[in-house]
């Protein structure tokens, strides 16, 4: 024994070991979220039962069996519901009953024994909807203009049909809205700054003042004819109806405008499963959000949260890279230098909501403020740049994540050879050439791999971000068509604060819980696709540059 | 003294030294630069105590003595490289054009173009062979894609080093041997046409064929510049050199023709270090 501790064998097992745990925890943690929030795009199959109501009826329930959990009888039979079993656990299930029109929420539990008689129905149907929630039931016929045009078996190939055309009127009209009706107002409110600019600044003479109407008048000319437009395709959209039946036998009219998808999962083969499971998965990354970001896709947030940490990047490099330069090269080493360099590296622990709350108060109150009474008095009282956005959202998150972009630059200017510098000095060089021509170059690898572990921590801070710039749900991207394209002070949607918000915020937490898994795998994604991109940079530079092992 | 072999020489070849006489003997030379009671501390040790002494035009010139004699320091000087280290004071002048180099108003950047430098371990820059030579020039700011491939061709040839890269001009210049890299450094020194170039134990790090060939280079470029080399090595001292200084704690012992120091040294210090007594 004595001789087994001796030979260092314990050591090597212990430090092996809490290797073997560490990647273990992570590969479970990945593994946890990507089973939770990817298994929520499969199609599930619904369930009809017949159900033994408190009140001794009989109830059919139709629904996704979405959580089973075993529980004690004698807990229940505690709880008032009479039960006759003699096992000593019973199953409970959590089914999505959807019709939220109907019953009022969209989730019900029901005990096993209570169950009288379980079925499948290959045409059960499962709509998804603009509003309220999943339908579940049977279509029975699909009307326009209140005429029955399909009913009984050809229904669906109909129903498929009119849904195919409803979506495509549908996103010309979001085509319009967003497009062209957006641009429109936003050129119009352009337009009415400008006015009160000329106005502020004395200079509104008549002929200004008439450009100006006549462009407005053009515009408002054009967004009628838009109006038009719309008002056709309106129209056209709610002509058609479905018919369909739920489990009840309830008979229930819905446009068919507010269908997104109708899918019959009972009667799917395995490749149809397959086919509608990478839609999903697809409409998930590419669409917007609907009905309380608790259903459709998250891209404003993929979007917004790339976009922050670029221009969060563009912002920490030069910034932190000057600070270092000037610390390792310029400023005569000290005790001052030593005070900074503490500081700097304190600056680091500062928990992040503190940054958040500094952001608030200095970037977008007094700096957006006054950048606000400067330049553009003539939205005032309307903030511009005097209320949380993108710009504040990076600038906070660069000024948090300024600290390792420092340390690591100052390591890399260290680590440099002095004999590369003498080298070039005794060429003629100033030190400033020195440093632009060879120096810089050379710690390119060590600046990138600040900028990793400050793409690290700020596409994951999420606290900060809630005081300075991210909401719930953004009406439009910070980056599009209308001049001056990248739109700065624009509030942005954020992955992370998006998980909290469904998560937690959410009125439907039943049905946000595995988006919250799946975006949070996004998450993980994205934060490792940046890693990997900068890494990847990374080493290339250090192959070029790589003197520094001699 | 001279025609004698007794182990006074330190295994010189007094044959070759003789075959050198032609060349160095008579000829009054110009003076290129010129020490006067030059002092330097680092902080409260003094380094060097008040060197007097001409560096002869477009010869070699040796610096000899045992380590920490303050050779080297001396040889930085030339360049102001001492400048870089903090507590660094300098007394007394450097004259070079009857200017003083320590004088306020020369610009640095502009005297290290005129007295290039060589180091102990080859130092080139991470880049490519060809903007490695090109480096001093860009710095001066030539930009003619012609004048740079002449210029690099030429210093590259002049440093014996053009027959062995001129296929990889653009390879990078860490793929070459420490030797290759070492005249690639030379051939980067003398791009931008310097007149003194100082050479800092530059074969020490070498294996004994480079060191030959740096040492024939030195011989070739001695007719187009100005050369001080600081060597540990006395027999390369002997081989390379027209004048060689002897240096001893801070001081100039001696300097004379490399001939008559290592046959004839008129002081005793120096007579005992050529002979092995210590060093």
């Amino acid at each position: 024994m004595q001789k087994w501790l001796k030979s260092g064998s314990p050591w090597v097992w212990l430090t092996a070991a809490s290797v073997s745990i560490s990647i273990i925890m992570v590969i479970g943690l990945l593994l946890l979220i990507a089973v939770r929030g990817l298994g929520h795009f499969w199609p599930a199959d619904v369930h009809n039962f017949e159900y033994l109501e408190s009140n001794d009826q009989v109830v059919k329930v139709a629904g996704e069996i979405r959580n089973s959990e075993r529980i004690a009888a004698q807990q229940i039979i505690d709880s008032g519901i009479q039960l006759e079993t003699t096992e000593q656990w019973v199953t409970r299930y959590l089914i999505k009953t959807g019709n939220r029109e109907l019953y009022g929420i969209d989730f019900r539990s029901i005990l096993d024994p209570l169950i009288s008689k379980r079925s499948q129905d290959t045409a059960m149907m499962v709509l998804e909807r603009h509003e309220w929630g999943n339908f579940y039931g049977i279509l029975k016929q699909v009307k326009v203009d209140g005429k029955v045009i399909a009913e009984g078996d050809n229904s669906w190939a109909v129903l498929q049909k009119q849904i195919t055309a409803t979506s495509e009127i549908y996103a010309t009209i979001h085509d319009i809205e967003q497009g062209e009706i957006g641009s429109i107002n936003y050129t119009i409110e352009r337009l009415r700054l400008k006015q009160r600019g000329l106005e502020l600044r004395g200079k509104d003479s008549p002929e200004e003042l008439g450009k100006i109407e006549e462009e407005r008048q053009s515009l408002q000319s054009q967004y009628k004819v838009l109006q038009d437009e719309l008002k056709s395709h309106y129209t056209e959209l709610n002509r058609a109806s479905l018919v369909a039946e739920t489990i009840e036998g309830k008979s229930v009219e819905i446009a068919i405008s507010k269908v997104v998808l109708a899918y019959q999962p009972n009667g799917m083969t395995i490749f149809g499963k397959i086919g509608f499971y990478l839609h999903k998965l697809w409409e998930f990354v590419s669409d917007d959000p609907r009905e309380a970001n608790t259903e459709g896709g998250i891209f404003p947030a993929i979007f917004g949260t790339v976009m922050m940490v670029i221009i969060m990047a563009i912002m920490v490099t030069p910034f932190g890279v000057i600070a270092a330069i000037y610390l390792r090269e310029y400023a005569k080493q000290g005790p001052v230098t030593r005070i900074i360099r503490i500081a700097v590296n304190n600056l680091a622990g500062v928990p992040s909501i503190v940054y958040g709350v500094f952001g608030l108060g200095f970037f977008v109150y007094f700096l957006g403020g006054n950048i606000d009474q400067l330049f553009f008095p003539e939205a005032l009282p309307a903030p511009t740049f005097g209320t949380p956005g993108l710009m504040w959202a990076s600038i906070t998150l660069a000024l948090l994540t300024v600290p390792v972009v420092i340390v690591s630059t100052e390591e890399g200017l260290s680590r440099i050879p002095k004999s590369i510098r003498e080298g070039s000095l005794a060429l003629g060089a100033t030190k400033a050439e020195t440093l632009w021509r060879t120096i810089i170059p050379m710690t390119s690898p060590a600046i990138m791999t600040g900028l990793i572990l400050a793409v690290a921590r700020a596409a994951g801070e999420v606290a900060p971000l809630m005081l300075v710039g991210v909401i719930k749900l953004a009406p439009a991207l910070p980056l599009d068509g209308d001049f001056p394209y990248l739109h700065l002070d624009r509030k942005f949607m954020h992955l992370g604060f998006h998980i909290y918000d469904v998560g937690f915020q959410s009125p439907n937490v039943e049905a946000a819980r595995p988006l919250v898994y799946a975006t949070a795998l996004l998450l993980v994604l994205i934060i490792i696709a940046l890693n990997l991109t900068a890494i990847a940079i990374r080493n290339r530079l250090r192959e070029k540059y790589k003197s520094l092992e001699h | 003294m001279s025609d004698s072999s007794t182990p006074k020489t330190h295994g010189i070849n007094i044959d070759a030294l003789k075959s050198k006489q032609s060349t160095t003997a008579n000829d009054v030379t110009e003076t290129a630069l010129t020490v006067k009671d030059l002092k330097l501390f680092y902080g409260e040790k003094q380094a060097l105590n008040g060197i007097n002494m001409t560096i002869p035009k477009e010869r070699v010139t040796a610096f000899i003595g045992p380590s920490g004699c303050g050779k080297s320091t001396l040889l930085r000087c030339f360049n102001r490289m001492n400048d870089l280290l903090d507590d660094v004071r300098i007394e007394g002048q450097i004259m070079l054009h009857d200017q003083d180099i320590y004088h306020r108003s020369v610009d640095i950047a502009a005297l290290r173009r005129q007295v290039g430098m060589v180091f102990q371990k080859p130092n080139p820059f991470p880049k490519s062979i060809y903007e490695n030579v090109a480096y001093g020039l860009r710095l001066m700011g030539v930009k003619d894609r012609r004048t740079l491939d002449e210029v690099i061709e030429r210093s590259l040839r002049r440093a014996a080093l053009w027959d062995e890269v001129k296929d990889r001009l653009h390879d990078s210049a860490f793929g070459l041997s420490g030797g290759q890299q070492q005249r690639l450094v030379i051939a980067r020194a003398i791009a931008i046409e310097p007149e003194v170039l100082l050479l800092d134990e530059p074969a020490s790090a070498l294996d004994p064929i480079s060191t030959l060939k740096i040492e024939e280079l030195i011989y070739e470029l001695k007719s187009k510049f100005t050369i001080v080399i600081v060597t540990h090595n006395m027999q390369q001292a002997a081989r390379v050199s027209d004048y060689t200084a002897f240096m001893y704690m801070g001081d100039l012992v001696e300097l004379s023709d490399t001939n008559k120091l290592f046959t004839n040294p008129k002081q005793k210090q120096t007579e005992d270090y050529i002979t092995g007594r210590y060093g």
